[in-house]
């Protein structure tokens, strides 16, 4: 049940793209066609679904303040190199995408040929990194962890998806010459997140009923709820 | 001289990082709730875009291009780390509110793009001007931004209360399709008063 909130949750009521606007630059860039756009997508879901498991044991038995007590022979219970997470999280990130476009080649060729060009460039996607930045920040399980990265995948995939059809459908308007590209799609963004943000008040945790504003100020403004 | 103040200027507006060559939206959409972050934001971006660029311009003739990626990225990394250790020690609050985005300066297209399209191939001084007038010109835009949410938001400007205060805050300017929205506007008017037209 809980991790059933939390897939929901990362799916719609804090899509990753539309509340926490990461991803913004290949989203904008790969939205302008409804193909690439899913393909990219899909890439997402695959990447941020291994990376993010991945991250997790990284920081658990390593990085985090006194995860090296594990180490026998040592008394390590005392270190802490948290301050290098952002290095490991970004070297783990990179390597796992090589890994996964070396296994796709090998033994799925078809898949790795309709991924093309996206894999390698999902390695500089935000999103990828923040859903790991996200994972410790908020102290996930592995478990939540894994279904956290998974989820917040699928609502990029979503997000873009919905995008490019709609700019399919903007190519036929009549624009203001400076509205046209970015103009335009950073306004249908804001209006699918607003549409997105009637999520909000699906009540997640049956025991306490939290009311809807509740949801949505977190949304909003991480900034202001820490 | 001439060269060199192009070099800084241009970013500002004519070859904005933002709203021309569009890279860095996701930092400039989070951070932009209220002025200050927004501020702090822009500096720790410009130091790290700078000094990257500095650091890859001086490495560029040993870099071997395969794995050059790797090592922009890890020079990067690093910045980020000191940056972030930075925050943390200095401004503590600020760094808490802006949590996931100093580390996501990383995989910020600033820069990376910067590093990739000018610092591999020029000399460190003008790779230091691109650098920094890229930061400058990200940050021009992340505090409109910011000063029209924070207005909009809570009616004050860097924590300096302007309107009344009985104003009821305009909570959707705070929430992100406001951001989505106005940053969308701002795009608009720069490249109306730039006479910018993006071929589709």
């Amino acid at each position: 049940m809980e991790l059933l909130s939390i897939a929901v949750k990362a799916i719609f009521v804090e899509n990753i793209l539309l509340a926490y606007f990461l991803g913004m630059c290949s989203f904008l860039a790969c939205s302008k066609k409804v193909d690439t756009a899913i393909g990219l997508g899909f890439a997402v879901v695959f990447v941020l679904t291994i990376t993010v498991p991945v991250n997790w044991l990284i920081r658990h038995f390593l990085l985090a303040p006194g995860a090296l007590a594990w180490v026998p022979g040592m008394d390590l219970s005392g270190v802490d190199l948290s301050f290098l997470t952002f290095i490991c999280f970004i070297a783990t990130i990179a390597s796992m995408v090589q890994l996964v476009e070396m296994i796709l080649d090998k033994f799925f060729p078809k898949l790795y040929h309709a991924l093309g060009i996206f894999l390698p460039l999902i390695t500089v996607n935000c999103a990828i990194l923040g859903a790991s930045l996200f994972m410790v920040e908020r102290n996930y399980g592995l478990a939540p962890a894994t279904v956290f990265g998974f989820s917040s995948g699928l609502g990029w995939l979503l997000a873009i998806a919905s995008m490019a059809a709609i700019r399919k459908k903007l190519r036929y308007s009549h624009l203001p010459n400076g509205l046209k590209g970015l103009g335009i799609t950073m306004i249908m963004t804001g209006l699918m997140a607003m549409a997105f943000m009637c999520f909000s008040g699906i009540p997640m945790d049956p025991k306490a009923k939290a009311p809807a504003d509740d949801v949505q100020t977190e949304t909003a403004i991480t900034e202001t709820a820490n | 001289m001439a060269a060199a103040k192009k070099l800084l200027m241009d970013p500002f507006s004519d070859n904005n990082p933002i709203t021309v060559q569009v890279l860095g939206i996701c930092s400039a959409l989070a951070v932009t709730v209220k002025v200050d972050t927004a501020i702090v934001m822009t500096l720790a971006l410009t130091s790290v875009v700078t000094l990257s660029n500095v650091v890859i311009s001086l490495l560029r003739n040993v870099i071997p291009s395969g794995i050059r990626m790797i090592v922009e990225m890890a020079v990067i990394a690093s910045l980020v780390i000191i940056a972030d250790q930075l925050l943390k020690a200095f401004l503590f609050d600020i760094s808490k509110q802006l949590s996931v985005f100093v580390g996501l300066i990383i995989t910020n297209c600033i820069v990376m793009g910067r590093a990739e399209a000018f610092a591999l191939q020029n000399p460190p001084g003008p790779s230091m001007l691109d650098g920094l007038g890229n930061g400058v010109g990200y940050g021009i835009i992340l505090i409109a931004v910011a000063s029209i949410r924070e207005f909009l938001g809570f009616g004050s400007w860097f924590g300096i209360q302007l309107l009344p205060e009985n104003y009821m805050g305009n909570g959707l300017a705070l929430l992100a399709p406001g951001a989505f929205i106005i940053l969308g506007l701002l795009i608009w008017l720069q490249r109306t008063i730039n006479k910018y037209v993006e071929e589709s």
